[in-house]
């Protein structure tokens, strides 16, 4: 009896917060009778906890994948042949934080950049949602990542900024590696990169003629190091000491690698979805999804009269609740993602309907009502959890969750791949728990009358 | 189970037909699979495909096929191009017909890449059909139903695949990364349909050791079989309303998943139960003779 009334709460609870986090993120509210007028929006908090180290924050929007919100897939191949077997791996990931910064200079929220390596292939896969101009973005990120030294010409002054650098002729071609170094006396982490032949000769010329004076590191037309030449260096080795933390030393490794070992891309796949697609597909989904939800709460509630309308209000629960987790978890939402969800409305049925079936046969049998109820529970369910493992184990390939190159990592798959998932399991749960509980708080209240 | 190979004939009249055409039609896979360049624009006037289609080759492009996609709209598919050279067509377009077309969808996709996701897609029914047949054999720990429940997830496979194949070559329904993850699915649910109904046998066996084993799968399968129904009703009222009201992309998609549902549900009852049926009798008869 206790634990019954638990989980009413719980139900009424999780139901009510499902609610508040579905709801969209402003509403209007206009209402005028008589003298008495109101005209308020009202607008739903964001979620922004944070206790300790772990932060949840979340603007509760339901995140749209490229299908729907417009926008491009572009994969990119890098060509890798001039690259030593050994540093590709590092090559492919500077490529990638090269690119994320590119794109968030062009001002795309969120882009999605991925690495994969297929068999001896590298490839970034770049997702870019509600962008206008495609064609300039593909530009934009097909630039390799190029270091150059600069200097400042010779009339310049104490005034110069970083506009004022002129190019050397030394550029990343002429680096062989840059790596982690540790000042021998302070225990500070620097950067020491090795030049090559003709490289060494270039950066010996250079720092010759600028002792004392400010030679920059660019890098894609961006100063990233300006340190101030103490002496010629012939060797071919130089140091960078600047303040760098073992972190700022390691990243601008990275990138100095990756500008030394320019790794030149290649687009192989590009999907475009222009903006009205999405927005029509969306609408058209979410009202084939009322009427088809509509039908199956009649067929319901007219096969299984209250048992139904009681399995009616568990699946209008798990509707609420599967929104609500769209948007905390969040999952982004896609075309084939939506049609997931859609699916999974019509089999969140299924747990109930075994059910009601094997209820209807105990009662045929003989049984009390009651008993019968508490028996179709428990004897339905080897089967519904039978029936669910194999959808499950499917999902599971579909999804694909820890990027088995083997195994495709599609975005559209995926999406649709998670709502089902994610559908079968909570329908379990609203299948079984929520159902349980209020045939057992208003069924039998009925009864007893 | 009387009518047991009047079920097995029903299936055969779906399947026979779509075997036909697949060796006669094959199947139209879609350029995820084969690479290439697929277009949609939308124009402000109705065109005639003929008039883009010479329009294109005109200028040297090779078009694979043009087709009303909807009011206004033509879809294009093209063989993989570069990047600066599938732009062209639209300033083609643009000089030829006097308006500039919405960009709708605009696709590319390499030969390799779709190399690989065919090599990808294998992997997967593999590996999906691998673990749904362990997991048979390991409920059921009997070869009898393992191998029949294998028999229905065939059943459905070659009435999706035959489907597609006439729907392919007379509508332009194609096979893509979608149609696999349906057919995934279907398998899936027709697994979890055939499981439900073999439970019951299995109770049933249990309860009631005397009955002969063919009126004890009929009791199974007259049992289950409201649930069978009602359940499969409600996907299908989902996958009804998305595929007559949904939107265009996955109408494909959702038919996939919505003939693999009516087949699974089929194969289930009238495949997986009968052949039990039909397997213990030939049994039988060896045993007497």
């Amino acid at each position: 009896m206790k634990k019954r009334r638990f989980l009413i709460w719980l139900i009424v609870l999780l139901s009510l917060g499902s609610v508040f986090v579905d709801l969209p993120t402003k509403i209007p509210l206009k209402f005028q009778f008589k003298k008495f007028k109101i005209d308020y929006t009202f607008t739903r908090p964001q979620i922004n906890w944070q206790s300790g180290k772990f932060r949840l924050q979340r603007d509760l929007e339901i995140k749209k994948g490229i299908d729907l919100a417009g926008g491009a897939h572009l994969v990119f191949q890098a060509e890798m042949k001039d690259i030593a077997a050994d540093n590709r791996q590092a090559a492919i990931e500077a490529a990638r934080d090269n690119i994320e910064k590119r794109i968030n200079l062009f001002g795309v929220t969120e882009p999605v950049i991925q690495t994969s390596k297929v068999g001896d292939q590298y490839r970034l896969i770049v997702e870019l949602a509600g962008v206008k101009d495609i064609n300039q973005a593909i530009d934009l990120i097909g630039q390799t990542a190029q270091l150059d030294f600069r200097e400042l010409p010779k009339e310049a002054t104490q005034a110069a900024t970083s506009l004022d650098f002129k190019t050397t002729g030394l550029t990343g071609k002429d680096l062989s590696k840059a790596e982690v170094d540790f000042d021998q006396n302070t225990g500070q982490p620097t950067v020491r990169l090795t030049f090559s032949a003709e490289g060494a000769k270039k950066f010996s010329e250079i720092t010759g003629r600028n002792v004392d004076k400010p030679v920059a590191i660019f890098l894609d037309q961006l100063p990233i190091e300006t340190p101030t030449v103490q002496e010629q260096i012939t060797s071919g080795d130089a140091i960078i000491s600047g303040q760098f933390t073992l972190e700022t030393a390691k990243r601008m490794v990275t990138q100095l690698n990756a500008g030394a070992l320019p790794v030149p891309i290649k687009l192989i796949e590009q999907r475009n979805v222009g903006a009205t697609l999405g927005a029509e597909s969306v609408q058209k989904s979410i009202r084939a999804g009322l009427i088809g939800l509509l039908m199956v709460i009649l067929f319901m509630a007219v096969y299984y009269g209250r048992l139904g309308i009681l399995a009616d209000i568990a699946l209008v629960v798990y509707g609420l609740i599967t929104l609500a987790l769209y948007k905390l978890i969040p999952i982004t939402l896609t075309l084939p993602g939506i049609a997931g969800f859609i699916l999974s409305i019509g089999m969140a049925v299924d747990a109930n309907i075994l059910i009601f079936e094997r209820m209807k046969e105990e009662t045929r049998a003989g049984k009390p009502r009651l008993v019968a109820m508490e028996l179709g529970f428990g004897r339905a369910w080897d089967s519904i959890r039978d029936a669910n493992t194999c959808t499950l184990i499917t999902c599971f390939i579909l999804f694909n969750p820890f990027n088995w190159s083997f195994l495709n990592s599609s975005g559209m798959v995926r999406g649709f791949a998670s709502t089902l998932f994610l559908g079968v399991v909570l329908s379990l749960f609203t299948g079984i728990v929520v159902t349980r509980t209020l045939i057992r708080t208003f069924y039998r209240k009925e009864k007893i009358k | 189970m009387r009518y047991k190979f009047l079920y097995f004939l029903l299936s055969a009249l779906v399947i026979i037909p779509g075997i036909i055409s697949l060796f006669v039609y094959g199947l139209r896979p879609g350029i995820d699979f084969t690479g290439g360049t697929l277009v949609e624009y939308k124009f402000t006037q109705d065109l005639k495909t003929s008039d883009l289609e010479t329009a294109l080759k005109e200028k040297g492009f090779e078009v694979s096929s043009i087709q009303n996609s909807g009011s206004k709209t033509y879809l294009f598919r093209l063989p993989p191009l570069e990047k600066e050279k599938a732009n062209e067509i639209k300033q083609v377009l643009t000089a030829k017909f006097g308006q500039t077309p919405e960009e709708i969808r605009f696709e590319i996709v390499g030969p390799i890449l779709g190399q690989e996701l065919l090599i990808k897609t294998i992997v997967a029914i593999i590996l999906a059909a691998g673990f749904i047949l362990g997991y048979v054999a390991w409920r059921f720990k009997n070869a009898k139903f393992g191998v029949c429940a294998i028999l229905a997830m065939f059943h459905d496979t070659l009435v999706m695949l035959g489907l597609f194949s006439i729907l392919g070559h007379f509508f332009g329904a194609e096979v893509d990364t979608l149609f696999v993850t349906a057919m995934l699915t279907v398998l899936s649910f027709s697994v979890h349909d055939t499981v439900v109904v073999y439970d019951r046998i299995r109770e049933s066996q249990k309860l009631l050791p005397a009955t002969p084993f063919e009126s004890l799968i009929n009791k199974a399968v007259t049992e289950t079989l409201s649930r069978s129904l009602n359940n499969s009703l409600t996907i299908i009222f989902m996958l009804l309303a998305l595929l007559l009201l949904g939107g265009v992309t996955i109408k494909w998609f959702v038919a996939a998943l919505l003939i693999g549902t009516v087949s699974g549900t089929y194969s289930s009852t009238f495949n997986a139960a009968p052949l039990l049926v039909v397997w213990h009798n030939l049994q039988n008869r060896k045993l007497k003779s």
